[in-house]
């Protein structure tokens, strides 16, 4: 029995050194360069390792490493602007879709199983279309002669440019990630027994007093998911504030980009993400925290 | 929870819905628009679809996107598969830890950062960048989420049915095989799916770990977004839309003939 197990954990071998080579290796390598600093060269940053000088080119390294590209990155007030309006839209968009999602994951779970079913696709699909083509279907929308506004004129209103302002990222963010706010939060909806509301009517509960003191705690583990999960990828999202922002935008995935295409700040790219990471530990952590719990509560 | 629903969640139907879909079906509904005006309606026309066609540079890109797309998926689906059944089975090894968080980071680490981190691998090792830089990071990403999908269907499967197998005789390669991995056939499948589709929405990571002569689709309409809403767009992003809706509309029925066959 034992012979046989210790055989199986050799499967992990192929995929344990893939990810060693192409996914821990090169996350060192950022860490290392964010200890860098620019330089006139291909690639632009130093210190470079010589192996050539053996052991002396290796001290040459790492006393050439320091703190210096935070430091820059800590004085500037843009980039810790970037860093502060990031959370800013994370935090902000993330409120809106809960307060979007949970009426529609309430209603989802109110259906019956086969209109449910059809629903619970429809929620489904979203996910599997092409992110930047759902950016691009709201860009024809809200652009300044887009769709809305030739709606609000027919209306006598108007016109609204949306396009290019903050108010935009918004409406991407939550047009983007409303699947990843309502999945979860219907998951523990259409568990709930419906008795439970009944009981509590009969007890003298108004509809609003069940819900808020029987139907709603009950969701926390939904709603802490569904934060979690819009909140982490916001953070750091690049295609959406790119795309619909206006030029002014600063959030940290597009800063990263940024430093790395246009200004070719290798060192200062490397740092700022970094500094995201260290910023969404604590998150990441409390959602695998979170699903571990869910899943030995489900199994 | 069965009850009639309230005017309240009509409403929150039929908002939520809305907004996800509206924008879909309008995209859709112009990209047969006669007119090069994208607001204009000028009559039905498939104009749009027939220039796609003419456009080399287009038509390569999907190439591109589509072969990365398949050799990506088969290889982050094997390794995958490994990946899920060392996690299921295998119990303690050394450096379990470490194997189930490189599983797990990346799924959930902004895109931007695993595209830089990748960008340096490619430098460090003096490794040209193009297609094949594009397939190392497209698999490297959906290995992840493949073994995410097969190791659920992995817990679900009793283990005694292989042990039995062996039991009888069958050597333990050999009842993975013959037992195992027929049943959990749909899980493979299905991450073979997520991770062929995840590769053809990628921009981020294929912006970074890209190099000349291997700009895929994704690239290509990002580049010509930032220069305004075009037809052609429309009309490549509406076929992209009915080839996934088919496919994940056909899988769904499928596993509902199946449960309802069981």
């Amino acid at each position: 029995m034992s012979a046989r197990r210790d055989r199986t954990g050799l499967a992990a071998l192929g995929p344990f050194l893939w990810l060693a080579l192409f996914f821990l290796f090169p996350f060192l390598l950022v860490a290392k360069l964010s200890l860098s600093d620019t330089a006139l060269a291909m690639p632009p940053y130093a210190p470079r390792l010589d192996w050539a000088q053996g052991l002396a080119g290796v001290q040459a390294f790492l006393a050439g490493l320091d703190l210096q590209t935070y430091a820059r990155l800590t004085s500037d007030h843009l980039y810790v602007a970037a860093y502060l309006s990031s959370l800013k839209f994370a935090a902000v968009a993330t409120a809106i879709l809960l307060l979007v999602g949970y009426p529609v994951a309430c209603a989802m779970a109110r259906c019956s199983a086969a209109v449910r079913q059809a629903l619970l696709m429809a929620v489904i699909l979203p996910f599997w279309t092409s992110f930047l083509i759902r950016v691009y279907a709201l860009i024809g929308i809200l652009k300044p002669e887009g769709l809305l506004n030739t709606a609000l004129a027919a209306l006598g209103l108007g016109p609204v440019s949306l396009l290019n302002t903050d108010a935009a990222i918004y409406i991407g963010l939550v047009y983007a990630y409303l699947p990843f706010m309502v999945l979860p939060l219907y998951a523990v909806l259409e568990r709930q027994h419906h008795d439970l509301l009944e009981a509590a009517a009969d007890l003298g509960c108004t509809p609003f007093q069940a819900f808020w003191r029987v139907t709603f705690p009950l969701s926390l583990p939904g709603v802490a998911a569904g934060t979690l999960l819009c909140f982490i990828p916001m953070v750091g999202e690049f295609v959406i504030p790119d795309l619909l922002g206006g030029s002014g935008t600063l959030m940290l995935g597009k800063t990263i980009w940024t430093e790395f295409f246009a200004n070719r700040d290798w060192p200062a790219a490397s740092a700022v993400a970094i500094a995201l990471l260290a910023t969404l530990v604590v998150p990441i952590a409390l959602y695998q925290r979170q699903q571990a719990k869910l899943m030995g509560t489900a199994g | 929870m069965k009850r009639g629903l309230t005017l309240f969640n009509r409403a929150s139907l039929l908002v939520g819905f809305g907004f996800l879909y509206l924008p879909i079906v309008l995209l859709v509904i112009y990209s047969f628009n006669a007119s090069r005006l994208v607001t204009v309606w000028g009559g039905f026309s498939t104009r749009w679809y027939a220039s796609l066609f003419q456009n080399e540079q287009l038509l390569d890109a999907i190439w591109v996107t589509v072969r990365v797309g398949l050799i990506s998926a088969t290889v982050a689906t094997i390794l995958g598969t490994l990946a899920a059944v060392a996690l299921i089975r295998a119990g303690r090894f050394k450096g379990r830890t470490l194997f189930s968080s490189m599983i797990y980071a990346p799924l959930v680490m902004p895109e931007v950062v695993l595209g830089l981190s990748l960008l340096l691998l490619f430098v460090a090792l003096g490794l040209p960048r193009g297609f094949w830089t594009v397939v190392i990071g497209h698999a490297t990403v959906t290995l992840c989420y493949a073994t995410v999908v097969i190791q659920a269907r992995l817990a679900a499967f009793d283990q005694q049915l292989e042990e039995a197998a062996q039991d009888l005789g069958c050597p333990p390669f050999k009842a993975f095989f013959v037992v195992t991995l027929p049943n959990i056939v749909p899980a493979v499948a299905a991450a073979w799916m997520l991770a062929f589709t995840l590769s053809l929405d990628d921009l981020v990571i294929a912006s970074f770990t890209s190099g000349p002569g291997a700009t895929t689709l994704p690239m290509r309409i990002y580049s010509q977004v930032r220069l305004g809403v075009n037809p052609e767009i429309n009309a490549v992003s509406t076929l992209l839309i009915g080839l996934v809706a088919t496919g994940v509309i056909g899988v769904y029925l499928f596993q509902m003939r199946r449960k309802q066959d069981a």
